[in-house]
């Protein structure tokens, strides 16, 4: 059949099935754009009205040699006419662009499901380089699959056929041919794509064109085609009324900086390392100068903390973000940030681990590193977003509590929220949390040493004398005095009267000063702890999810609450008594924490670590949880934790 | 702007002296140690710029020289070891206005911090590099540096240091610094002149200063200090002016192919034949071969190496900003929250 012939025939009529949901992946080699097919594809579903939820899948070699294992990238996405929370267990649907791409995601696909191929690449070469000794398309391997062999290069080839492009370019074009045949098999509308054709190659118009053609011919073909015989339409979703876009955590982390600063009404000093899966915040911060944002690409990632440091102590929100080996690196700087009590954020998009280990997979290995992974005693706040549209709401957060306490905090996101992508109900700029900063313009309600100084000193409440290490009364600003909440406070370089010196030394008590003292020493190390301890009234509590008298809690943090709401859901229609509970806040936890475990009988935590939360839950608890942990640089299926609740509860 | 040049209309000038910017803190750096006039001239230059108090910041790393902010009563930022750099990137991006000065040695700015100096140097950002090279660990009690001569014998290195030295000066030239300059502890003159024009100096301006360790390696530039022999081992550099030096000023260094040579003026050789100093020099060429002479086979170049313009970091990264303010006006939160396909759920 040539796409001449399938053009010219009428529409032949196909059934059309509802589904409530579908999950489908398209892979291909890592040059065949199947990052851009999946994107486009969940921006037509989202504006369908579909909930969404989506899982790039790419190798961390840029091209791998083509058409080998190694090389198949892929791209996940689920959409349905239910509130969805995880990018899908299993496929319903499988493109697979290559040999190679239906090697490495066959085992995915449902048994019954449905798989295109592209039926071009099945060449004796291409079948070599996947390992493959005899064509599955041939040899029934894929017996018990629907598969559909279309002839995608030649077809795209004959779509793109008036354009003047050169056979490279023209190959190039075949992703669209998929898509458009995708968009007919799941009633997609094409438009949106067509305008991001538009925009995208405004200034190439002939690559404008042809992918143009060949999403429409793709689209066609399905339509008039025989070889489909049935196609899918997935309703709407029922979702809050509201205006709404498509996100990734990672653009939810680079919008909250740019927003939550701008209500802070302070500069945004962005300083990072290339670093995969972070770099991403970098860029885009990079391209929003207009909003006054300073970004840095630094010469290290220590480079990059001190930046971020040395912007704080000017009176900007300093920021860094890493992942993987990178944070290690910041760790020195991180301390330093603790005993100088300024204000920055450290974002871990945490990878798999450790040393270099797998840079384009996920994975929560961090959680104890963040806490504890630092010399000497070493505290601060640490939160986790737990869905792409969280990392905007937990990064608000981060910086509220930076300035509120002058404290680092620490971030945990991880690869999967970071490239995985869900609607977002777009906030209005007027609504969102206020934060204020407050720099003292002078030494009044400071400690001083003038008239009002033995007033000041009496007032700190925590009987020091503000004597320096030489005896001598200190004179001037008190960078090291406190609040009720213990919170020192933010003078800046640029400010008369208020001159100060401070480091990596210990501190002594109220006048910052260098200081030896034992007793000195510990006051601070419970000072500085019973601070970021305090931060537990200001945050919300603990939520329990389900029946509080269940018998069952599972515990979850950071981008495992998809997967856990989902299976918590599934057993509680399936009658068992499970309930849960995510924490969003580390460190401290909610004030209800110890509270909330203790009413349960078990406890399940399921984690992408060797059981970190765990550990800590029982140290800090004493209660006997249990982990679930899945250290493959992949995300929970729904499945999987489904199970353990049943051998748990059975 | 200098004092004499300001005129009615301008804001006067703040009026310091050294004392204003001494802190209440004790100076605890060994008796005898070059660190303390160091200090006082610092406080001496800073004094007569005009510069008011609260805009200066000090920021150092680790050792010895790097308690130097705690004694500066100014804003200080004692900071980890071989990252002041960094830092005063971080701060300077913050706030453009502030007077920054680093202050590092020759083991922190050299060896744990060698990376950040160099980056610091290559982006111009507009800090002032103060690198007190005493060859030495003192604070670690006396290992040998990065700066140390092959041969030198510490704790360490019992039989000799066999690591070859890193010279400063060749180092920063080579990350293409904007101004380099060399003074020592003790000519106190020359010392303030130096601060003085670092100071001045619109971008990166580092400065390495030869500083006596009394404790861990007296007298290592006992050439260069001892009255007796410090003009036959030293050539202050002067912009315009050719290489003379000596007692009797009757030395001087000429070119012979690519290398420095030493000559002595009269029989035949004139003025005329030396290399003239020009720190103006947009090549750094001859900046980096003066910062290749060493005792005792040259005279050690000492005063302003070179002190060129070049946009600084800060203010090329404002203009970024601000050219692109002004082609498509500032963000808007709510278009970059649009900034993606937006639909509307009813």
């Amino acid at each position: 059949m040539t796409a001449s012939t399938t053009l010219e025939r009428k529409p032949v009529r196909h059934d059309l099935e509802e589904l409530d949901s579908v999950t489908i992946r398209f892979a291909g080699d890592s040059g065949d754009g199947m990052q851009l097919a999946g994107t486009q594809f969940t921006n037509a579903s989202a504006i369908l009205g579909n909930d969404i939820s989506t899982l790039p899948d790419f190798p961390a070699e840029i091209r791998a040699p083509a058409g080998t294992l190694a090389g198949v990238s892929g791209f996940q996405v689920h959409f349905s006419k239910y509130d969805i929370h995880t990018p899908g267990d299993n496929l319903n649907s499988l493109v697979a662009m290559n040999p190679a791409a239906l090697k490495t995601n066959l085992k995915d696909l449902e048994s019954g499901g449905i798989l295109i191929v592209n039926s071009d690449a099945f060449t004796t070469a291409d079948l070599h380089k996947a390992g493959y000794k005899s064509n599955p398309l041939e040899d029934g391997t894929l017996k018990g699959y629907r598969i559909f062999r279309v002839p995608i290069n030649k077809l795209n080839r004959e779509a793109v056929a008036e354009v003047k492009l050169s056979p490279r370019e023209a190959d190039r074009c075949k992703n669209f041919f998929a898509l458009g045949l995708v968009y007919w098999m799941y009633e997609r509308p094409m438009e949106p794509t067509l305008r991001w054709i538009r925009e995208k190659f405004a200034k190439n118009p002939a690559v404008l064109e042809a992918n143009t053609r060949t999403l429409k011919a793709g689209y066609n073909y399905g339509e008039t085609t025989e070889t489909m015989p049935v196609h899918y339409k997935v309703a709407k979703a029922q979702i809050k009324p509201g205006r709404y876009r498509k996100i990734t955590g990672n653009e939810a982390l680079a919008m909250a900086l740019v927003a939550a600063t701008e209500v802070a009404n302070i500069p945004l000093v962005y300083a990072s390392y290339p670093i995969t899966p972070a770099s991403d915040v970098l860029h885009h911060l990079s391209d929003l100068k207009r909003f006054g944002v300073r970004t840095m690409q630094a010469e290290d990632e220590i480079a990059a903390s001190g930046m971020a440091i040395g912007a704080a102590f000017g009176g900007a929100m300093g920021v860094t973000a890493t992942s993987g080996p990178g944070i290690c690196l910041k760790s020195e700087a991180i301390g330093l940030a603790v005993m100088t009590e300024l204000p920055c954020l450290i974002i871990n998009v945490q990878r798999g681990g450790p040393s270099t280990g797998l840079p384009t997979k996920t994975e929560q290995a961090d959680l104890l590193q963040a806490m504890y992974g630092r010399n000497g005693e070493c505290p601060l706040a640490i939160v986790a977003p737990c869905s792409p549209s969280d990392c905007f709401t937990m990064t608000f957060e981060a910086i509220r509590l930076a300035i509120a306490y002058m404290t680092p905090v620490i971030l945990l996101s991880d690869g999967y929220l970071a490239n995985g992508a869900e609607p977002w109900l777009i906030p209005n700029p007027a609504g969102l949390p206020k934060i204020s900063v407050r720099h003292p313009i002078s030494l009044t309600g400071n400690g001083t040493a003038d008239s009002n100084g033995e007033d000041s000193k009496a007032e700190n409440g925590k009987g020091e004398n503000g004597t320096g290490e030489n005896g001598k009364i200190a004179t001037g600003f008190y960078p090291y005095k406190r609040d009720e909440r213990l919170v020192r406070e933010w003078a800046i370089p640029g400010t008369p009267g208020l001159e100060h010196r401070i480091g990596g030394l210990e501190k002594e008590d109220v006048t910052g000063n260098v200081s030896y003292d034992p007793a000195n020493h510990e006051h601070m190390i419970h000072t500085r702890a019973q601070k970021i301890a305090n931060i537990a009234k200001d945050i919300p509590p603990l939520e329990i999810k389900g029946a509080a008298d269940a018998e069952l809690l599972v515990v979850g943090w950071g981008g495992t609450y998809g997967a856990i709401t989902t299976a918590v859901d599934r057993a509680q229609r399936k009658g068992f008594k499970v309930a849960s509970a995510h924490l969003r806040y580390l460190n401290p936890m909610p004030q209800n924490t110890g509270e909330v475990l203790k009413r349960f009988k078990k406890i399940l935590v399921p984690e992408l670590n060797a059981g970190q939360l765990r550990l800590l839950l029982r140290g800090m608890f004493l209660v006997d949880a249990v982990g679930l942990n899945k250290v493959q640089g992949r995300p929970f299926l729904v499945s999987e934790i489904e199970t353990k609740i049943a051998e748990m509860l059975g | 702007m200098s004092a004499a040049t300001a005129t009615a209309t301008t804001t006067p000038l703040p009026t310091l002296t050294p004392k204003d910017l001494a802190s209440d803190q004790e100076v605890r750096w060994c008796p005898g140690c070059g660190d303390y006039s160091i200090l006082a001239q610092m406080k001496k230059a800073l004094a007569t710029l005009g510069i008011a108090r609260e805009k200066m910041v000090f920021i150092s790393g680790i050792g010895c020289s790097s308690r130097f902010p705690y004694y500066m009563n100014t804003y200080g930022f004692h900071t980890i070891h071989g990252r002041a750099p960094t830092l005063a990137t971080g701060l300077k991006v913050a706030n453009p206005e502030l007077s920054i000065w680093v202050i590092t040695g020759d083991g922190d700015g050299l060896s744990i911090g060698g990376n950040h100096l160099i980056h610091a140097i290559r982006r111009n950002v507009d800090l002032k590099i103060l690198l007190f090279n005493n060859e030495i660990y003192g604070l670690t009690k006396g290992q040998y540096s990065p700066t140390s001569r092959v041969g030198t014998r510490t704790k360490s290195s019992p039989q000799g240091s066999i690591d070859n030295p890193l010279r400063p000066l060749s180092l920063a030239i080579g990350a293409e610094a904007t101004f380099v300059a060399r003074t020592i502890d003790v000519d106190i003159n020359h010392l303030t002149e130096t601060l003085r024009r670092a100071s001045a100096h619109k971008g990166t301006a580092f400065i390495e200063v030869y500083q006596n360790c009394k404790i861990f390696n007296d007298g290592v530039f006992e050439y260069a200090t001892d009255k007796g022999v410090k003009a036959d081992n030293l050539l202050f550099l002067e912009h315009g002016k050719p290489l003379i030096f000596g007692k009797d000023r009757n030395k001087g260094v000429r070119l012979h192919g690519l290398d420095p040579e030493v000559v002595s003026l009269g029989s035949g050789i004139t003025v005329d034949d030396l290399l003239i100093h020009d720190e103006k020099a947009e090549e750094p060429s001859l900046a980096y071969l003066l910062s290749r002479m060493v005792h005792p086979r040259f005279p050690e170049c000492v005063g302003v190496f070179r002190a060129v313009q070049r946009p600084t970091y800060e203010d090329l990264l404002n203009k970024q900003i601000e050219d692109i303010r002004r082609n498509r006006g500032a963000g808007k939160l709510e278009d970059l929250f649009a900034s993606d396909d937006v639909w509307v759920v009813e």
